[in-house]
């Protein structure tokens, strides 16, 4: 077997807060296999967006080892972690903020490949020019600064940032959720036309459940900072096992008319990730829970390649 | 629109044009939009950021900026009065009482110097008689009504998760038991299991109380679980209207047929999805004709020139498309 181009084993990452410690990525482990995508979905606050910056290094990790194309990469400071940073981007969720409004698109875009200090500035130049035409911006629009450009035209700067060194891991951070479903059908289908071509590996959070459906070869659940099922995007909408999961799907209003189903209401809402009991998470909203559910809870693999979070998984499904 | 034959409307708009303007520029932000609701029943708006939906709402409301904004022509009826012409302390008892609003953003519907009770208590107060021990019950009672333990009326917006102020901004919404409910997208800000819990609170209120609802909405799954009539909203006009069931199993319009095929489909595998190309109109400066041409692969010089008017397609199927003849022969339709 190929060696994954991103593994994370037992990540955590915690943030001190006047309440305690947030447990906001706790215990995690997951790889993503090259060429294809992870997606990550769970509800604002679960902990995604921390995961994926945890593993690029743009969060310093408290525990755990992040392997990049097998080495590891968890301890590498100054220049090495700088080179190991070339192969690991980020598209931000908000395109409004997370392009400088004063640079124009052109420079925003050859930053990175100035950076990296490897080419001359005719090789930027060109270098830029191929990375517009690629996510579909007009050579027109070089000049012009981000107030200047729609939702979806920002976004196709992030990406082109993105890819500028031509990255082998890319994080989405819910690159679409800031679009409208018509320009969010076209990012959407970009992301996947620039993984064809040039061999990425995405790691693509979201809430939105149809997107990461139609995007994923994996999908990971995540509640409150941990994994709770992981498996293809295939065996995750036909056979969920986790209770969380479940009602997860269930509470996707459906667009079928005709077969109308009744959602799962769960009762509840998220707890606090600080101070954490050690029981499962998401026991305190779960109508399985009993006595054993409070007791620490590991990632299992229940079938080959399908891993669930869940003491009673056996029992319930 | 007349598909309603033997009931009279409870709510019905007509020719209804609003525009926000500046010195230099005017944004048509609706134009000539009629609609009509008939008791009980829910109405979904949909459409994109900027296609007028809110706007549709707030000029009900008459809630639109004093400053920027006017309604240029249109009448508001409800229950047959002209509410866009009664004079403004007449509208003030509307507000609130027959006709309320939830609003989008519950981090920033709710005042977060007052305590949640005394903000539910205020609406109540307003419109009832009464001692101030009545209100605060009634207001406990709303409390209860969205889940939330009435202990905790002295609690401020910050100390509540999303889901809770929303769940406080629907109780101040319908504490006077309105006739007529405005939703503006009351649960975007939402995460999805939390969405469930608020729309099955709002339609089992909704029931018990018999409101009529506009919900505005882009989840196509919202609409096709709580809507009766569906209205599809394109650079402030309605381009499609029909029951939900005329909307989903035959849409006609080809803005309505691309929204459908943008969304990814939960229940089939495709391998790429079908965008809409291009973007939506400046609304400071729409494309003569129909606003939808500059998109549409099935625009003719017609639709280029003409203001295309609503076309009765079916039994109330509405639908504003010169080109329906030609869709049908291609098989688009």
């Amino acid at each position: 077997m190929s060696v994954p181009v991103i593994e994370a084993k037992r990540l955590k990452k915690y943030f001190p807060t006047h309440g305690g410690i947030l447990h906001a990525v706790d215990d995690v482990t997951l790889k993503i296999e090259r060429g294809t995508t992870l997606g990550v979905v769970g509800e604002s606050g679960c902990g995604k967006s921390t995961l994926g910056r945890t593993i690029i290094r743009l969060l310093e990790r408290t525990d755990g080892q992040i392997l990049l194309n097998g080495e590891d990469i968890s301890e590498l400071k100054g220049k090495k972690l700088r080179q190991a940073r070339e192969k690991m981007q980020i598209i931000f969720q908000d395109p409004y903020s997370s392009i400088d409004p004063r640079k124009t698109v052109e420079a925003t875009v050859c930053e990175p490949l100035k950076v990296s200090k490897r080419y001359s500035k005719k090789q930027i130049d060109q270098i830029s020019d191929e990375l517009m035409e690629l996510v579909g911006i007009d050579h027109r629009l070089r000049v012009s600064y981000p107030h200047e450009l729609d939702g979806g035209r920002r976004q196709r700067v992030g990406i082109a940032r993105a890819l500028a060194l031509n990255p082998d891991f890319v994080v989405c951070d819910e690159p679409v959720s800031a679009l409208d479903v018509s320009i969010q059908a076209q990012v959407l289908n970009l992301l996947q036309d620039l993984q064809e071509k040039r061999g990425l590996t995405y790691m693509f959070i979201t809430h939105n459940l149809s997107v990461v459906r139609h995007i994923s070869d994996q999908i990971c659940v995540m509640y409150l900072g941990q994994i709770v099922e992981m498996c293809t995007t295939k065996e995750l909408f036909t056979r969920p096992l986790h209770p969380y999961t479940k009602a997860l799907f269930s509470a996707i209003p459906s667009t079928d008319i005709h077969s109308p189903h009744k959602p799962e209401i769960l009762e509840g809402e998220l707890s606090s990730p600080i101070n954490p009991k050690p029981g499962c998470r998401f026991a305190a909203r779960c109508k399985y829970a009993n006595e054993a559910c409070l007791q620490p809870q590991s990632q299992e693999e229940i079938s080959p390649g399908h891993i669930v979070r869940c003491c009673r998984v056996h029992e319930i499904n | 629109m007349d598909n309603l034959e033997n009931k009279s409307p409870f709510l019905e708009i007509r020719g209804l044009t609003v525009e926000y303007f500046s010195k230099e520029t005017v944004v048509h932000a609706v134009n000539s939009v009629d609609l009509t609701l008939e008791k009980g029943r829910t109405l979904g708006l949909v459409g994109e950021t900027g296609a007028g939906k809110t706007t549709i709402a707030k000029s009900i409301l008459r809630i639109l900026p004093d400053v920027g904004a006017r309604i240029v022509s249109g009448d508001i009826f409800l229950e047959g009065t002209d509410i866009s012409k009664i004079p403004e302390p007449e509208m003030r008892k509307i507000r609130g009482q027959k006709i309320s609003m939830i609003f989008q953003d519950p981090m920033t519907a709710l005042n977060p110097v007052q305590t949640v009770g005394s903000q539910i208590e205020e609406v109540v107060a307003l419109h009832n008689a009464g001692s101030k021990a009545e209100f605060r019950r009634r207001a406990e009672e709303m409390l209860e009504l969205v889940g939330i333990p009435k202990e905790r009326y002295s609690d401020y917006p910050h100390q509540f998760s999303g889901g809770m102020k929303q769940r406080v901004v629907i109780a101040i919404a319908l504490a006077c038991n309105p006739e007529l409910l405005l939703a503006d997208e009351p649960t975007t800000a939402l995460d999805v299991t939390i969405q469930a819990q608020v729309l099955q609170l709002i339609s089992q209120l909704r029931e018990r109380l018999g409101t009529s609802m506009i919900l505005i909405t882009h989840d196509m799954g919202v609409v096709a679980t709580f809507c009766d009539y569906v209205a599809v909203v394109y650079a402030g006009s309605i381009v499609e209207y029909g029951t939900k069931e005329q909307l989903f199993d035959h849409y006609q319009h080809p803005y309505t047929t691309g929204l459908f095929g943008a969304i990814p489909n939960m229940s089939l595998d495709e391998d790429r999805l079908h965008p809409i190309e291009g973007l939506p109109p400046d609304p400071t400066d729409l494309p003569k004709g129909c606003a939808f041409w500059p998109r549409c692969k099935y625009a003719t010089e017609r639709c280029k020139q003409e203001k295309i008017e609503m076309t009765v397609t079916s039994d109330g199927h509405l639908c504003r498309c010169c080109n329906l003849d030609l869709l049908s022969q291609e098989g688009a339709i």
